[in-house]
């Protein structure tokens, strides 16, 4: 049975959400998200140094998502706009998570899910190095990628990214990743 | 040389390139989903200001925010300055960071640790 994208992302939406969405991710949708978060966490008097990691965490997620939604062929796109993404930021147990999901093609699982669970078996100071090794070897990509995000991502947080691939239609799978900022890291 | 004067937007920083002082000002939010656009004439700006620079260039880095693609043009920027700065030209860094903004401070000092320029770390109290 394929994956129910519309499901999973139902009970996403269902907590403590702070700003949620499905459908394009285009430049003018990250926008609006952005200036939303921004509002409401200001609004909710949240400190500055968490303020501020959320707002990181989620330009980088965001960016991700931007520059790495696999459009879907036509005969399996019925259900869904193109450049398809889910984005949900909510509070659970005193974390911000920030879930973002996408469709991937089954060939880029192995290199995405080598580079996660290399990023997760990393101390503060590997990821430190690694992160400064991409940042001083590595050429931007013509879509303006650069490698870091994940990196950046686990280095700001602190916390281990929690990912699933699940299985969709035919070589298409939906890739769900949840990064969690918490109080004191 | 004409001086580079840009303003802010919510995406990209207010950028001021001096060459008659050598002043240097990069400031506010860098996050643009593609940051090569809005960095290579800054790059390229700082290539013709090396053929004949200040004795002494300051430089003053203060942002809010910047991301991943920002990061890699950053260290761009910061290379052209390593090279003025290695043909026996005074260059100074002034990295700025909000009081208890570890990750920008981190951020600076990884820079600091990549480019051979002097870097001064500068916390904003407010």
């Amino acid at each position: 049975m394929s994956f129910d994208v519309h499901e999973y992302y139902s009970k996403l939406n269902g907590g403590d959400v702070l700003v949620a969405f499905k459908g394009s991710v285009t430049t003018d949708l990250i926008n609006n998200i952005l200036e939303e978060i921004e509002e409401k966490m200001d609004s909710a008097n949240e400190q500055a140094k968490i303020r501020k990691k959320v707002y990181n965490v989620l330009v980088e997620s965001l960016q991700n998502l931007y520059h790495h939604v696999e459009e879907l062929p036509e005969k399996l796109k019925t259900d869904f706009e193109s450049k398809f993404g889910i984005m949900v930021v909510s509070r659970e147990n005193e974390a911000y998570k920030i879930s973002t999901g996408n469709f991937i093609t089954s060939e880029k699982i192995k290199f995405l899910k080598d580079k996660i669970d290399k990023i997760n078996s990393l101390s503060k100071e590997e990821l430190k190095d690694m992160y400064k090794f991409i940042l001083n070897h590595q050429k931007l990509s013509a879509k303006g990628g650069g490698g870091l995000g994940l990196v950046d991502i686990a280095r700001k947080t602190g916390n281990k990214l929690d990912y699933t691939f699940q299985h969709y239609q035919d070589d298409y799978y939906f890739f769900n990743l949840d990064v969690f900022i918490t109080e004191d890291k | 040389m004409e001086p580079i004067s840009i303003e802010g937007t919510p995406k990209t920083p207010s950028v001021k390139f001096d060459s008659a002082s050598g002043h240097i000002e990069i400031k506010g939010r860098s996050i643009p989903e593609n940051s090569i656009e809005f960095y290579k004439p800054l790059v390229d700006w700082l290539e013709e200001y090396a053929q004949g620079p200040m004795d002494k260039t300051t430089v003053n880095v203060q942002l809010e925010y910047f991301n991943t693609s920002s990061s890699k043009c950053i260290l761009d920027v910061f290379k052209k300055l390593e090279a003025i700065h290695k043909a026996k030209n005074e260059v100074v860094i002034n990295w700025h960071y909000e009081e208890d903004d570890e990750d920008m401070l981190e951020a600076g000092e990884d820079y600091e640790s990549i480019i051979r320029v002097p870097f001064k770390m500068i916390e904003i109290v407010e």
